[in-house]
């Protein structure tokens, strides 16, 4: 794929899959990208959805704190995460749950993040992706930074971006992106436009016509992409890790997709959207057009599709037991992770609350 | 062994800590080719290249957010913000990113870098060449913030900042940059982090400053002691965290104490200085704390600079005031 072919000026947008599971782009589609592949990514997406919606019960049921879902933007989590390789970063925002566990995060630990303890963002050794990002937009310029790094250290990865819509109005994309077009560094911008900063339109966000046209002013191209088609996530961001990997510098992706549910479990979007443009939104969901195309192709049979929802649907609520009972509750923690070693002021503080602790009769070791 | 000012006791610990850690990378605005506006990383650029002493574009929130993904990517930035009255631009990455990711990872992420400011006024430079926030730092958990006030203790801190595992914010009072020259020597040696230093004994008052300050709280000393005052002078050296012990220690001697910074007065450093006292030298102390700060407004341009800094003769003043309570 040529991501020259695709000027954000002249509209082109990246679409292989249709809404209604229809190849409309089969020339664009990867080589790597076949149905087997397909079916394992179709896999991953329905494992996020699941996840996802567990994250809201949980939250409901107050085992949970505030969580931002990810519903109806699994094909630009899933699709864009795919295409890296051992040795690559993933830079999140606070939307990439999907992405996030296919890079090897454990459920556990994100569920452990958004109940509300910071060892869910202790990633395993070998897990290349940054913790969550909740100040929006600031966390652009890290991963410009880490692709520096690659770079200067001569390895071929490629960090991959992510942010939102509203980001792109904050200064530290501008900078970040000038940074990587500046530096050549080897990292793709890849936007979730999901349409809505909280409630503020994409419309009131820019005056510009499209996100992806932004690129143009730093030096490197943006693209286009229906952020609901999983195969033109992917084969866009694969082109654009392939440009990066090859020392060709960075890309900005704008995956146009749609946030489904609210911001956050905080947010009532009814404020801010009608019911009639939700709706509208349903036959645009990103499973649903994999779902149609693979069973299509007889790769997907109604048995087993029944099987594996239900299956994580299991397996989520196992990994939300795991993430309660593996929290520490140590209040240690507190004060133990701010600098390799303890100051004496912090250590006197600690104790402080040891023996606050102590006299309330709790136990100060968790 | 050579005097050097503090402008080249600095480059010169730059220079002996590159060649010796190759993983230390040196960015901001005009460093490289024309070593730094002030010229402290002077010849740097030439001696290791442009990969690392890099100018980047003018963006200090980039410059400090790069240095955090060079830092996870197991690098060693070292940043500059050219002048402290630009650092509120990187603030948000600071504040936000640099003093956390140890603690919001559980230490899975660390970011040992040290970020460089010439700060402080008396220059007679323009606005937004003057400021003094280093109480804004000072107030940030996860943060070492350190102030050399002599070129040797600048080269021994900075050594001791850059093989720190932790982020430091290094300031360089600029008014004295190159005002004083003294023997440093060549080498490796380190002035431990968060331990202040006396300066100058005495048992009837203690002066506690940092940064250009020193330099006039000693001159104040000189003042007081023809009046038979002897002022014992302690340069913090570093500010975050602070050095309670030699403080709380003097004071225990003195019984008497006048804080200063040039800093604005509300908020500043000197009122948490003085609570410090407060809660561990109450019965100790003779009379009521005193502290010679800047005021509470903008630091004026040049005209009318010299009234907003303190000097030796407004310490020698609340010296007296202490002493003579």
């Amino acid at each position: 794929m040529n991501l020259a072919d695709f000027d954000p000026l002249a509209g082109r947008r990246v679409e292989i899959l249709d809404y209604r599971g229809t190849l409309v782009g089969q020339d664009l589609r990867p080589a790597d990208l076949t149905d087997t592949r397909l079916v394992e990514l179709y896999d991953k997406m329905v494992f996020l959805r699941v996840a996802d919606q567990q994250a809201l019960t949980l939250q409901r049921a107050g085992r949970m704190g505030t969580y931002a879902p990810t519903l109806g933007q699994e094909a630009a989590n899933i699709g864009s995460a795919a295409v890296l390789q051992e040795g690559d970063w993933l830079v999140p925002s606070f939307r990439e749950m999907g992405a996030m566990l296919l890079r090897g995060v454990p459920l556990a630990l994100i569920y452990m993040y958004w109940m509300g303890s910071e060892w869910g963002s202790h990633f395993p050794e070998n897990v290349r992706v940054l913790p969550i990002c909740a100040p929006v937009g600031t966390q652009t310029s890290h991963g410009v930074g880490l692709a520096w790094a690659a770079k200067l250290k001569k390895e071929r990865t490629v960090t991959l971006i992510y942010f939102g819509d509203g980001a792109t109005s904050k200064g530290d994309c501008h900078e970040a992106m000038n940074f990587a077009g500046v530096f050549q560094t080897p990292c793709i911008f890849f936007c979730q436009n999901n349409q809505y900063s909280i409630s503020v339109p994409r419309s009131s966000q820019t005056a510009a016509a499209t996100l992806a046209q932004k690129a143009i002013a730093y030096g490197f191209p943006g693209v286009l992409v229906d952020g609901n088609d999983l195969l033109a996530v992917y084969a866009a961001t694969q082109a654009a890790a392939d440009r990066a990997r090859s020392g060709q510098g960075p890309v900005f992706i704008e995956a146009q997709t749609y946030r489904l549910g609210p911001h956050t479990t905080a947010d009532d979007p009814s404020r801010y959207r009608s019911e009639e443009e939700l709706q509208a939104q349903e036959p645009y969901d990103p499973l649903r057009r994999v779902r149609l195309y693979l069973e299509k192709q007889g790769l997907l049979t109604p048995a087993a599709e029944t099987e594996r929802w239900e299956r994580y649907q299991e397996l989520v609520k196992e990994e939300a037991k795991k993430a309660e009972a593996a929290i520490p509750l140590n209040p240690d923690d507190i004060f133990d992770y701010h600098y390799a070693t303890l100051p004496p002021y912090l250590a006197s503080q600690k104790e402080y609350l040891h023996r606050l602790l102590a006299s309330r009769g709790e136990p100060a070791d968790g | 062994m050579a005097k050097l000012n503090m402008v080249e006791a600095i480059n010169l610990a730059l220079k002996e800590e590159m060649s010796r850690d190759e993983r230390i990378i040196l960015l901001g605005e005009d460093v490289g080719r024309l070593g730094g506006v002030f010229r402290v990383t002077d010849g740097l650029q030439a001696l290791f290249g442009p990969e690392r002493v890099v100018d980047t574009p003018l963006a200090e929130a980039a410059i400090v957010g790069t240095a955090i993904g060079l830092a996870l990517g197991g690098f060693k930035p070292v940043p500059e913000i050219q002048f402290m009255g630009f650092l509120p631009a990187a603030l948000d990455q600071i504040i936000c990113h640099v003093s956390r990711y140890r603690n919001r990872s559980r230490g899975r992420y660390t970011l040992p870098m040290v970020i460089r400011a010439p700060y402080g006024a008396g220059i007679h430079a323009p606005e937004h060449h003057s400021e003094s926030t280093e109480a804004i730092l000072a107030h940030l958990p996860g943060l070492k913030v350190v102030i050399p006030s002599t070129p040797y203790d600048a080269k021994g801190l900075l050594l001791a900042a850059l093989r720190d595992p932790d982020p430091v914010v290094f300031l360089e009072p600029k008014r004295i940059y190159r005002a004083i020259r003294e023997e440093v020597p060549e080498g490796d040696y380190t002035v431990p982090l968060g331990m202040a230093k006396v300066v100058r004994e005495g048992e009837g008052v203690t002066v506690v400053a940092w940064g250009s300050m020193v330099r006039e709280a000693v001159r104040a000393a000189e003042l007081v002691a023809a009046e038979g005052i002897g002022a014992e002078v302690i340069d913090l050296r570093t500010i975050a965290p602070l050095d309670d012990e030699t403080i709380v220690g003097s004071i225990r001697k003195t019984g008497r104490g006048v804080i200063v910074h040039e800093a604005c007065r509300t908020g500043g450093l000197a009122a948490e200085i003085m609570a410090r006292i407060q809660e561990k030298a109450f019965l100790s102390l003779a009379a009521p704390l005193e502290r010679v700060t800047g005021f509470d407004t903008i630091v004026p341009l040049l005209k009318l600079e010299d009234h907003y800094l303190p000097d030796a003769g407004r310490i020698s003043r609340a010296i007296r005031k202490v002493v003579h309570f």
